[in-house]
């Protein structure tokens, strides 16, 4: 198929970008949109310009690397699904496409399409976690629980932290990413302990890296790959009141 | 080689060890520096777990974050002998598991320690809140894998690696709040320092601001993964490589067995030239899919059109006993002897036939979909293939590196201070690795063995004081590092990193793959030699020293092909077959690999000499379990 691509050039951070055009011929539909981009860039290359910078790594929809908007669509325009693992057969012959970085205040550009997206270790750190050190562990099975509160919890845990959900959200809110590490931790016996002082540090945290409030949407789970539900987001409003009103 | 072995009967020796490990005072662990590459398993549970004791941790990745080391991509489980299945599992189970599984070519001790670890590694990952499966009762659930015929792979859906990850990532990043370690993300090792014959700091690139920086330490771990991405396609990450330990290699830590390389039989084929990857689809699958190609040649019929009659099961007829679950390099090796004797499905003719109609008919299609579902979902996302309907379509993807850096029980390589862990070294998996025990080895290396041997080594250095990073060494590595890069950019020519990439990965697939022999080992050493002039002359880079994927890319070819060569010439003085390592020169009349004890029972370990390889032999030896013909039949 024929297509022609607009994509967002920009230098570095501090530099203003803008959009550019290029035009790509013969390209098969079991080609990934990556490899797409790939091609691309080697006929950059051999006309001597720089390549479109982009994130990749697994390729297989589970490292989280990837992202971008693509005709104004966090991934693309499947559902639940990484730009890693959007194939050309989600496009027709003579397509016009835009591919944009992720936008948030949070998720500075790096360069082109590339962001950076700290700000998500930064909440991890403030409370995404079980404090146990190594060595601490009681026997696995000794405190047993659930198949369904294991199978919750995983949903939860599922997270591949791409930032598709605050790159679609008007208000770029993480909430979902927080709400389902919170989640993920107070279902399990093992992270209930701290659950107050978790979802307290951590709320704080992602105000203070400037990511927007959730107004209830609920665009995020329609993007996100590994369709995390956005219940875990009223679950974690729930955990801070609970702690507001009871650990103050 | 001297390994340094504790003494003593094998079920005590690591107790030993342990009793007798040096320690380094807690006032002490505070100004003493340690440098870790690479956030996978093995070396996010390092990094945090020495900073939980107290040292000063600087950890660097090359991704955006730590949480994306490809440990992320494991799928089907994790090994430990908990034999909550009470179906007869111990430690000497797993252990005799893992050597005959590795074909006799590991040794002992590390096999055993790896085996008696794996029931802490369990009880660690629980407690830091990784959703294992669970039964109804709410007890941990297993499921069997690949190569053994017990129950003992835990699971996580088939996310496994991911959630282990996520436990190591997060307890990183408690240490890294609490100002313990120091995260550098995004930052790509490109030289080792030595002064003093010890391993002392590194040279990064910054990948997003193109600096060269040096960072000065008191030991210096790698645990940066595996290089399967030299042969290209494969199951790894476009980032995966070999630079780390090849240039660590450079610098005197000696090489082991690198043409021991794995390769997955349940990868999805290659599709056309311009593909980037192999996806895996997870060996679990092959619990419940069964593995067959038409029995006739060419048979241009869809697969649901051919009759069972017509069907060749051949893991079946070939290994009775193990069936699908036969090990990986057999399932492999029988799939490309289908494949290039004709039989092969699909559009290229280049894979096999995994079907799961049996299981859904007699567990039901919601049965299927609980265990394996998003594999199910990824394939069709692929492929466009609904899998639930008709057969995948699967074949053997480079995936696994058995070799690495050369490490004694420690996990030091042959440079003091200079320790190796996870996926980048040789150690436990001897020429094969079983499904499920890399996941373990990676976390046992970093949660439980490297907490103890690391500050036995520091003990010895308490001395020394701050690494000073203004050292001649320093400023050397730096040039050299400075100069290639330089070298890079100012090429003029037409053809791109990946060309030679993938030029590279087919010599490799095509001569040091699943099966090897003299002729065409020694034609790939020259192609490889060929490509690598060819590489100065004519790659093409654009961009500058800042951000540049190309200039990145570029850095890694160029040590895949010295590498490259390294397997060859490895697979040529190996004259045996053994495991992974099929030499067409060594096989029995029924087309079984023939293992060659009596000259071949040792690990080659190759220290570099400007491209001359010089050969030093690790001897095995086996006290407690008899070498036998690996039988699955
Ligand atoms: C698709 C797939 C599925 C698998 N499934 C299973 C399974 O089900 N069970 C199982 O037991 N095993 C499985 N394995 C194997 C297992 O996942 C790996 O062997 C293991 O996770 C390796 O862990 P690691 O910590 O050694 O390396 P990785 O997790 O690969 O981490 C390497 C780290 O090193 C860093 N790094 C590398 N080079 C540099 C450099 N030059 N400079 C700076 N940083 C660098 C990277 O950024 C990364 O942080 C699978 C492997 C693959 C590819
Ligand atoms: S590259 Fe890993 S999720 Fe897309």
């Amino acid at each position: 198929m024929k297509l022609t691509l607009h994509i967002w050039r920009q230098e570095q951070g501090a530099s203003t970008g803008a959009m550019h055009t290029y035009a790509l011929t013969d390209i098969p539909e079991d080609m990934s949109f990556l490899e797409m981009l790939d091609l691309l860039n080697e006929q950059l290359m051999k006309q001597g310009e720089r390549v479109i910078e982009f994130d990749s790594d697994c390729r297989e929809g589970i490292c989280g690397q990837c992202g971008m908007m693509i005709n104004g669509r966090a991934h693309g325009p499947l559902k639940h699904t990484t730009t890693c693992q959007l194939y050309m057969r989600s496009f027709k012959d003579g397509d016009t496409i835009y591919a944009e970085p992720f936008r948030a205040a949070a998720f500075p550009v790096v360069c082109d399409l590339k962001i950076d997206r700290s700000a998500f270790d930064r909440i991890i750190g403030a409370g995404g976690y079980v404090s146990v050190s190594t060595g601490q562990a009681p026997e696995a099975n000794s405190i047993p629980y659930a198949h369904e509160t294991a199978e919750a919890a995983f949903d939860a845990a599922a997270c591949i932290g791409c930032g598709a959900c605050v790159a679609t959200c008007k208000n770029s809110s993480a909430a979902l990413f927080t709400g389902a590490k919170i989640t993920h931790m107070a279902l399990l016996p093992q992270g209930q302990t701290e659950t107050a002082a978790r979802t307290q540090k951590m709320v704080a945290q992602m105000h203070k890296e400037h990511f927007g409030h959730c107004t209830n949407t609920e665009a995020c789970e329609v993007e996100c790959p590994q369709q995390i539900s956005v219940l875990h987001i009223a679950r974690m409003n729930y955990e801070y009141n609970k702690a507001s009103l009871l650990h103050k | 080689m001297d390994a340094k072995i504790p003494a003593g009967p094998l079920a005590e020796k690591w107790a030993s060890y342990k009793a007798h490990a040096k320690l380094v005072n807690p006032a002490n662990r505070k100004k003493m520096d340690i440098i870790v590459v690479g956030t996978g398993l093995a070396g996010a549970s390092c990094a945090a777990s020495l900073a939980e004791m107290g040292y000063q941790v600087k950890s660097f990745c090359f991704q955006d974050t730590p949480r994306r080391a490809h440990s992320v991509a494991a799928q089907g489980g994790v090994n430990a002998c908990k034999n909550y299945r009470n179906d007869g599992d111990s430690i000497y189970r797993m252990f005799y598991d893992t050597i005959k599984g590795g074909d006799f070519r590991a040794r002992e001790a590390n096999v055993y320690r790896l085996a008696e670890c794996s029931q802490q590694l369990i009880d660690q990952a629980v407690a830091q809140g990784v959703p294992f499966a669970r039964e109804y009762g709410g007890y941990l659930n297993n499921r069997s894998f690949g190569g053994v015929q017990v129950s003992r792979t835990f699971y996580a859906r088939g996310q496994t690696g991911q959630q282990l990850l996520l436990g190591a990532y997060q307890a990183l990043m408690r240490q890294e709040a609490a100002g313990k370690v120091q995260l550098f993300t995004r930052h790509e090792m490109l030289d080792l320092v030595l002064i003093d014959g010890k391993a002392k700091g590194i040279i990064t690139r910054d990948l997003q601001t193109g600096a060269i920086e040096r960072h000065g330490a008191h030991v210096v771990v790698l645990a940066t993964g595996g290089y399967g991405k030299m042969y290209y396609l494969s199951t790894l990450a476009m980032g995966c490589n070999a630079s780390a330990i090849w240039r660590a290699h450079k610098k005197g830590a000696c090489m082991a067995s690198p043409s021991w390389v794995q390769f997955h039989p349940t990868s999805l084929p290659q599709s056309g030239e311009h593909q980037s990857k192999l996806t895996l689809m997870s060996e679990s699958l092959r619990n419940d899919g069964r593995i067959w190609v038409p029995a006739k040649q060419a048979d241009e019929r869809a697969p649901n059109d051919i009759p069972e009659a017509e069907r060749d099961y051949y893991l079946e007829r070939r290994y009775p006993s193990f069936g699908n679950l036969a090990p990986r390099d057999i399932a492999s090796r029988a799939a490309k002897e289908r494949i290039d004797a004709g039989f092969g499905a699909g559009v290229m003719k280049n894979a096999v036939y995994l079907d799961f109609s049996k299981a859904i008919s007699e567990q039901g299609q919601n049965k299927i979909a609980e265990k394996y579902g998003n594999l199910f979902t990824m394939y069709q996302r692929i492929t466009g293939i609904n899998a639930y309907r008709q057969p995948m379509l699967i074949s053997p993807s480079a995936h696994f590196s058995m070799g690495g850096l050369w490490v004694d029980y420690e996990l030091m390589t042959t440079i003091p201070g200079l320790f190796a862990l996870g996926e980048a070294n040789f150690a436990d998996h001897g020429a094969n690795r079983l499904g499920a025990n890399s996941l373990l080895q990676a976390s046992v290396d970093g949660y439980f063995i490297a907490p103890y041997t690391i500050p036995n080594y520091l003990a010895g250095e308490l001395q020394g004081g701050k690494t000073d990073t203004d050292h001649p060494a320093f400023e050397a590595a730096e040039k050299a590092v400075r100069q290639q890069l330089q070298q890079f950019l100012q090429s003029k020519g037409q053809l791109p990193a990946d060309h030679f990439h993938k030029t590279l990965g087919k010599i490799l697939y095509d001569y040091c793959g699943l099966s090897r022999n003299r002729a065409g080992l020694e034609k790939a050493i020259r192609e490889i030699k060929a490509l690598k002039e060819q590489f100065y002359h004519e790659l093409c880079i654009t961009g500058n020293e800042r951000i540049n994927t190309e200039l990145e890319k570029a850095g890694r070819v160029a040590d895949y092909f010295e590498m490259g060569e390294l397997l060859c010439h490895d697979a040529l003085t190996r004259e045996e077959s053994c495991g992974a390592h099929f030499r067409e020169e060594h096989q029995t009349p029924e087309g079984e690999a023939l293992r060659d004890d009596e000259n071949f029972c040792f690990v080659s370990v190759w220290e570099w000499n400007k491209g001359e390889p010089v050969l030093h032999k690790e001897e095995l030896v086996f006290e407690n379990v008899k070498l036998s013909v690996r039988s699955y039949k």
